[in-house]
């Protein structure tokens, strides 16, 4: 249902001012190439500075490519803009255009300029705030909720006044868990009611991992896999994660921990080793027993995740989130 | 949308065999009135939330002004001009300057994604806010213009016309404000762009006109504002000469027009970079 093609989009160089220093040219997107499928819940993930939201705001018509093209539902993009927003519904990153408004009324202004009339606009907003658990803040503005409240108020915008595409920019941002369960079943609702296709940006390889149907990585602006999670992780099947917290510091006088140390990433306390199932049994049984044990505070053996997946593809993971 | 396969309903990610020559339907568009409605309610209810204690600061300012203007004027025109002048710049106030802040800010932290993704014709989106802002300055700048007749002792038989001075100088300083706001590279600049036109506003329209020098009086000519605070001035006399006061009023509508078209294109750049 939405085809991209050799999406490219190159910033200008910027010269320094006073304070800031020059930066060079930026390839955002570099010849990206994907294939949304109708009913899907796809997903874009990758550190911040990946390109995930230059690319969005390309296939949401709100930025013009350098070139390819961008078809969705047969209409192209980059030749007619103005007609994304009449395909598909785009929860941003900001809320300042909703933020002074009252829940209710942000619902209801949106649907009414997504083309509803008042009486459909005002039963469809009540439907939707209802079913986000919103109604009893529906007269407090904005401004005056909580980060994970307000941004549910804007998703609940984007969903007044249905689009068989919804493309959302890390909507659980700052959300408690019941405010991430009523997105997501909100999400399912519209999929298996009306094949409903989700574009989901996202930095948060468990959430990435629990409601993407497809996933595509990015890296500096170039997708560097796109699969099912679980194909994702069967790239890097033969591996263990092994995280090690030491209490104060690692016993490096213990021969076996020395030579680890060569493989792990080290964050604080924190050693994090990917190993072959074999390798980790021996560095469990190591730091488990003897001298090793006493500087142990905590560890975890953990199957891939993605952001194991990212890191195998030659990605910087500095920046995906695990929470 | 055309209807979906059952098979997709149930299962995830299923290929699904597309048409690709087919294109779907695109949903409708919001048509002019009803979205501008939608915007002006919208941005209205904004005042309750947030700018009720600019509108005081926009009103105590006029009748600061008229004041200190007590001891220098002793009536006739230039006292006419001076309540004038201050009533006309509560809209200065808050249709230009605050107006371009309000979009010089949303366009730098990319609120205008939001309206640029919503299929609503650019001139709504302008129009709604620019008539949002010019509907705030209705009760400061009535309040200002009693307050005047009754420091200055003048009649107040044709206040009346404000009902024309208030949305045609309104239409023209939103526009401005709406464009300066929506063209400036930096939000700060918009705000200094925003701070400077009142400014002009404020010396070139409660200062009587003929101390000014000739360079300033050119200037005076060119600002949109002039020529609303020149008809409701000429309204205070015994006999008002209503066909000039029409030309001035024409002359706002003319200006407002051309500065509403300038802010829509400018919304149009400023959304689709």
């Amino acid at each position: 249902m939405c085809a991209v093609r050799g999406l490219t989009k190159t910033y200008p160089p910027l010269r320094g001012h006073r304070g800031t220093p020059s930066t060079p040219e930026v390839r955002a997107t570099d010849g990206v190439r994907l294939d949304i499928r109708r009913a899907e819940i796809f997903g874009l993930l990758g550190p911040n500075g990946a390109g995930k939201s230059t690319l969005v705001r390309q296939l949401t018509g709100l930025m013009r490519p350098d070139s390819g093209s961008v078809e969705i539902l047969g209409h192209d993009i980059v030749r007619h803009p103005d007609r994304a927003a009449r395909i598909l519904a785009y929860l941003g990153q900001e809320s300042t255009a909703l933020d002074e408004l009252t829940v209710s009324l942000a619902a209801e202004t949106t649907g009414r300029l997504r083309g509803l009339d008042l009486r459909q606009a005002r039963s469809e907003r009540d439907a939707v705030l209802d079913e986000l658990g919103l109604t009893p803040l529906a007269s407090r503005p904005l401004k005056k909720l909580s980060g994970g409240q307000r941004r549910l108020a804007c998703f609940a915008a984007a969903l007044v006044g249905e689009r068989p595409l919804l493309v959302l920019d890390e909507p659980t941002t700052g959300m408690d868990p019941v405010a991430r369960r009523a997105v997501w079943a909100a999400v399912d609702r519209r999929r298996a009611e009306r094949g409903t296709t989700v574009l989901l940006v996202t930095h948060n390889v468990i959430e990435a991992e629990t409601v993407l149907d497809r996933v595509a990585v990015l890296d500096r602006g170039r997708v560097i896999a796109c699969d099912t999670p679980a194909g994702l992780k069967e790239r890097v099947a033969g591996e263990v994660r092994v995280e090690l917290v030491w209490r104060e510091r690692a016993p490096l006088e213990v021969p076996e921990v020395a030579a680890l140390r060569a493989r792990a990433v080290e964050s604080g306390r924190r050693w994090t080793l990917r190993l072959a199932p074999e390798e980790a049994r021996a560095a469990v049984a190591t730091v488990t027993g003897g001298a090793a044990f006493a500087a142990l505070d905590d560890f975890t053996l953990a199957t891939p995740s993605l952001e194991d997946v990212y890191l195998a593809l030659g990605g910087n993971t500095q920046g995906l989130v695990k929470a | 949308m055309s209807v979906v396969p059952a098979g997709v309903l149930t299962g995830s990610a299923l290929p699904v065999a597309e048409d690709p020559g087919a294109a779907v339907e695109l949903g409708p568009r919001a048509r002019l009135w009803p979205s501008l409605a939608a915007v002006y309610r919208a941005q209205l209810s904004r005042a309750r939330v947030a700018r009720i204690p600019l509108l005081f600061v926009a009103t105590f300012q006029s009748v600061g002004i008229m004041i200190l203007m007590r001891g220098v004027v002793d009536g006739g025109a230039e006292a006419r001009a001076v309540v004038a002048g201050s009533s006309v710049l509560v809209v200065a106030f808050v249709a230009l300057n605050l107006l371009a802040q309000y979009f010089g800010q949303l366009r730098a932290s990319g609120g205008l994604d939001h309206y640029a993704t919503l299929p609503v014709p650019p001139a709504a989106v302008v129009l709604g806010a620019a008539g949002a802002y010019a509907s705030f300055t209705v009760p400061g700048t009535i309040a200002t213009a009693v307050f005047g007749s009754v420091l200055f002792g003048l009649p107040m038989a044709h206040l009346w016309v404000l009902a024309a001075v208030i949305p045609l100088a309104g239409a023209a300083l939103a526009g401005l404000g709406a464009a300066l706001g929506l063209l400036a590279p930096r939000p700060e600049l918009a705000t200094l762009l925003g701070q400077l036109g009142m400014s002009a506003a404020l010396l070139l329209g409660v200062l009587p006109a003929d101390r000014l020098p000739t360079v300033v009086q050119y200037g005076r000519d060119l600002l949109p504002s002039t020529y609303g605070v020149e008809a409701f001035a000429r309204t205070f006399g015994a006999h008002p000469d209503w066909t000039a006061v029409l030309v001035d009023l024409a002359v706002c509508a003319g200006v407002g027009a051309v500065s509403l078209a300038l802010a829509t294109w400018a919304y149009r750049r400023a959304a689709v970079r």
